[in-house]
């Protein structure tokens, strides 16, 4: 069956802020859906969206797909639920840097812990938006909320650490306004088995406009950013000059023709790499030392728990001699009474 | 010594001894072995919350009470006519539990000056400082038979001296008559990878055996004639087994595979773990990162289609209060096990309580009435957790089940049913809707339960949430369309009240007293009133299974006695739930929160002080 994205638009009136980034990442989402669809042979109604509470987590209600909007960062867990009890669907969790990391950190480490297949898209936008302007996990040291009057005096999380940390394997990272990368990315996350986790950097109009600012502008945006593709070299910039060496045990971005740099000395990204180290450099990198790294960072092979779950039940099953309920009642220790 | 054999009707044993000395298995082995035999049983594990507390101390101490009769047994019994005590912080914490015509055997390679101080003694003679002279003592050298017993065996030392239990309940054996044969098959089976193991343990067991016969200080054996029960297959449960085979059996009845988030939790893990075991009967077990997750996944899974579930206790439960919410008003089947013990916050982990009712009840933000059903006795709770399922799905909304550590660790023998005996589930799973787009909060006209849409079935896309909504399922705060969503949500609940079966009434119909009790506290009110009848007394016993809603005729049931007693383990949360339910009556209360059950006496004084 063929798809437009319009067959992924319920008839909700979608009720965002105007000027969101959360319409942007509306938007290249329910692109996605027709070439997902055809990619890997799904249908309309195996789709499930899930999300906790947020902005963010209003996603499902304006999708034309099965929708769970749950309670606040518990989304990973009911995804999970979906999941196990029925893996032939396809399983999106919606949620944000508050929900996912604050709230709702715990449920989030153990999902991407288990590898369950599902697919993630974490909306960062660095600030408590729907409760109106407190500080979130990802908002910068120093920041100044409305809970933090005087600057923050915490460190934030990097959520693709975090990633790292608890085994991840497969993160992505997407600026709201890279509409097609982030429809890209979609695809991608699709089609990993396991869980996959894409941070998208989005803008909050009302209460943090232009965190992202640094970045997303479009007169340095090449400059500041680099899209890493898997087997290709880890070249960026507007005139596709500057790329990224090994310096010792750190990453250096260099000028390609500048001191007898050639592209051929540039590292070529290789996301299925299992060793997490480079990886982990690249989620890192910040500006203005470095780019910021977007795209499919790690996309690694890995069992995954509703898989592991279906093999062993399969399994027990099929070595099993009780097969129903009476069986079940009758087995062990029993006695007669005549 | 003349040596007799009494043949009794019932006994009362009580094996107690470090959290460490085993004898939570030595109950289990001596009450299965007497269930085989044929006797009724009903046992009552009693132990700390530490794994290992420090050795000797009366903190440390573990029981295990069994009541083996050839009559009717309801309860573990209040008194004990034999303890066993392993060590002297044993007897110094079960003494109390002992008839004055008791047997007490004791290891007296413990009973050293060490031992005695350990275990807070003030005097060197436990016995007179505890003023227990006329029991029939028996001082035998445990630990010393052991190690010469198992001198030979080639275990290292440390297995040798855990070996002891074994032969305490040799000597159990042969005070009453046991055939050891169940024993040695049970050994046989657990240590057959070991054949040393199965050696030593079936030798030291024989030699406690011959040991108590070959002593003189043993004066009498029992013997307890087979119970007379009805014909058929019996085997022995304990109420946290029932409660996750009745689930299982649900799930086969509705065709709706098992799916158990949870969160491992004092005294209803053993539900999860007996779960996690039966994945040829297509259960699901996912043991979560928290008790949040545990009904979450759980609530998910529910969503796509499974018969959902969570066990639990209840500091659990107060951690699953918010999406017990999100279950309620997302109208989806879901069954919440709360093993009740000791609260409030960890409270006392392992001993029982009644405390969760009003949690059960009223414990959620909003207006967020859940039906609540509970078990009455270890067996009984196969059925509650049937009948839990069966109402959750067939009436699209989460069922609180609560049992209590007393039901969930007590075990019982159970008269095996057929499955055919039960009714079939039909949850109301639509693959097509008359209307279109799908109106995922339109209700049938009788139980007001929506339909299950499952996620994966062709135009039927919609979305739930915790929003309010109407019933297309569009979000909405429009106040009328709340309130009334609100009196739906209500009135579904209530009316499961059309569903259940009328209370009953052991004993007369009218009289001077009745008897009121609900949950676990079944066996000692139905003893104690049995009792009361037999001396002549007009006191009839109504014990509720369905807690929320109550039985149709339950104000016909109270109205025809003079006075109501409500008997429970907690400071009178059900008597108060009577007083806003049912206000014409007045309510007498009879009320006991020490972490272990009634006894049969605190009852019947209870009832004697009334009448």
């Amino acid at each position: 069956m063929k798809y437009t994205p319009q067959d992924f638009k319920s008839n909700q009136e979608v009720k965002w802020c105007p000027g969101c980034g959360d319409h942007a990442i509306l938007a290249s989402v329910q692109r996605s859906m027709p070439e997902i669809c055809e990619a890997l042979n799904y249908t309309k109604e195996r789709f499930v969206f899930v999300s906790g509470i947020g902005c963010s987590s209003r996603f499902p209600y304006y999708m034309e797909t099965y929708g769970f909007h749950g309670i606040h960062g518990r989304a990973s867990a009911i995804a999970t639920g979906v999941k196990v009890a029925n893996p032939t669907l396809t399983v999106w969790q919606v949620t944000g840097d508050g929900d996912a990391l604050a709230i709702g950190g715990n449920h989030f480490i153990h999902a991407v812990r288990r590898n369950i297949d599902i697919n993630i898209i974490l909306f960062n936008n660095q600030i408590y938006g729907l409760t109106k302007g407190q500080y979130s996990p990802t908002s910068k040291l120093g920041m100044v909320t409305k809970t933090s009057p005087y600057g923050t005096v915490e460190h934030p999380f990097n959520p693709g650490a975090l990633v790292l940390g608890s085994r991840g394997t497969f993160f992505a990272r997407s600026l709201d306004v890279e509409l097609k990368l982030t429809q890209d990315i979609m695809v991608e996350s699709a089609k990993h088995d396991g869980t996959a986790v894409t941070e998208v950097l989005v803008n909050c109009v009302i209460f943090n406009d232009k965190t992202h600012f640094n970045l997303v502008d479009r007169e340095f945006r090449a400059d500041r950013t680099i899209v890493l593709k898997h087997g290709e070299p880890m070249i960026f910039g507007k005139e596709r000059d500057k790329g990224l060496v090994l310096d010792g045990i750190k990453l250096k971005v260099v000028k390609i023709g500048e001191n007898g740099i050639t592209e051929k000395d540039i590292l070529v990204h290789d996301a299925k790499e299992e060793n997490p180290g480079l990886h982990s450099m690249l989620i890192d990198m910040k500006f203005p030392e470095y780019p910021v790294a977007l795209g499919v960072i790690r996309a690694v092979k890995d069992s995954t728990y509703d898989d592991n779950v279906r093999d062993q039940l399969t399994e027990v099953r099929s070595k099993s001699t009780i097969k129903t309920m009476d069986d079940l009642l009758k087995s062990g220790a029993t006695w007669e009474v005549k | 010594m003349q040596h007799k054999v009494i043949d009794t009707k019932e006994v009362v044993v009580r094996f107690t001894g470090d959290s460490g000395d085993g004898m939570q298995l030595t109950g289990t082995l001596f009450a299965d072995a007497s269930a085989l035999f044929g006797n009724d049983i009903s046992t009552f594990p009693d132990f700390p919350a530490e794994i290992r507390a420090p050795q000797g101390t009366v903190s440390g101490v573990s029981g295990f009470q069994v009541n083996i009769g050839s009559g009717e047994i309801k309860t573990p019994g209040d008194y004990c006519d034999v303890l066993v005590a392993m060590n002297p912080a044993a007897l110094r914490s079960n003494a109390k539990w002992t008839k004055s015509s008791s047997t007490i055997i004791l290891d007296s390679d413990t009973f050293d000056e060490k031992g005695i101080t350990k275990a807070g003694f003030k005097t060197s003679d436990p016995i007179t400082e505890l003023k227990i002279e006329d029991r029939n003592i028996i001082f035998a050298a445990i630990t010393s038979l052991t190690k010469e017993s198992l001198k030979d065996s080639g275990l290292d030392p440390k297995m040798i001296v855990r070996s002891k239990n074994m032969f305490t309940l040799g000597m159990c054996y042969y005070m009453f008559n046991r055939p050891m044969n169940f024993t040695f098959e049970y050994i046989e089976k657990k240590f057959k990878k070991n054949p040393a193991l199965v050696d030593a343990n079936k030798k030291v067991l024989q030699d406690g055996y011959n040991y108590a016969g070959n002593i003189h200080a043993i004066p009498n054996t029992y013997t307890i004639q087979p119970a007379k029960y009805e014909k058929g297959l019996y085997r022995n449960i304990n109420g946290n087994q029932a409660t996750a085979w009745g689930l299982l059996a649900a799930s086969e009845k509705s065709g709706r595979p098992l799916f158990c988030g949870s969160y491992p939790i004092t005294p209803a893990t053993s539900i999860l773990e007996e779960l996690a075991k039966h994945k040829e009967l297509n259960a699901k077990t996912l043991q979560c990162e928290d008790e949040i997750a545990g009904i979450c996944t759980s609530i998910g899974a529910a969503y796509a289609g499974s018969f959902a579930v969570t066990t639990t206790s209840g500091p659990g439960l107060s951690l699953k209060s918010e999406a017990l919410g999100l279950a309620m008003i997302t109208e989806l089947p879901l069954v919440i096990v709360d093993v009740q013990r000791g609260g409030p916050s960890t409270g006392i982990p392992t001993k029982t309580e009644q405390t969760d009712l009003n949690q059960a009840l009223y414990g959620r933000n909003g207006e967020c009435p859940i039906a609540v059903i509970a078990a009455h006795s270890p067996s009984h709770c196969f059925d509650a957790a049937f009948y839990s399922g069966k109402f959750a799905m067939e009436h699209m909304m989460p069922v609180m089940l609560l049992t209590e550590g007393f039901l969930g660790n007590g075990s019982e023998p159970w008269k095996i049913p057929s499955m055919s005996d039960y009714p079939e589930i039909n949850p109301p799973v639509i693959e097509k809707a008359e209307e279109t787009p799908y109106w995922p909060f339109k209700r049938d006209e009788e139980r007001l339960a929506r339909r299950w849409a499952l996620p994966g079935t062709v135009g039927l896309e919609h979305r739930v949430g915790g929003l309010e909504k109407n019933n297309d399922g569009t979000v909405s705060s429009d106040p009328i369309v709340h309130e009334r969503m609100v009196a739906e949500r209500a009135e579904k609940v209530a009316r499961l009240a059309n569903y259940i079966p009328d209370q009953t009434i052991m004993g007369e119909e009218s009289g001077d007293v009745l008897v009121v009790g609900w949950g676990g506290t079944y066996g000692h009110l139905y003893t104690a009133v049995k009792e009361l009848q037999a001396e002549g007394k007009k006191v009839s016993l109504t014990h509720f299974d369905y807690i929320f809603p109550l039985p149709k005729n339950t104000a016909d049931v109270f109205s025809n006695f003079k006075k109501i007693l409500v008997c429970e383990l907690n400071s009178g949360q059900f008597a108060n739930y009577l007083r806003t339910q049912h206000q014409q009556f007045q309510y007498h209360q009879c009320n006991k929160v020490q972490g272990q059950p009634f006894i049969v006496k605190e009852i019947v004084d209870a009832v004697n002080a009334i009448l």
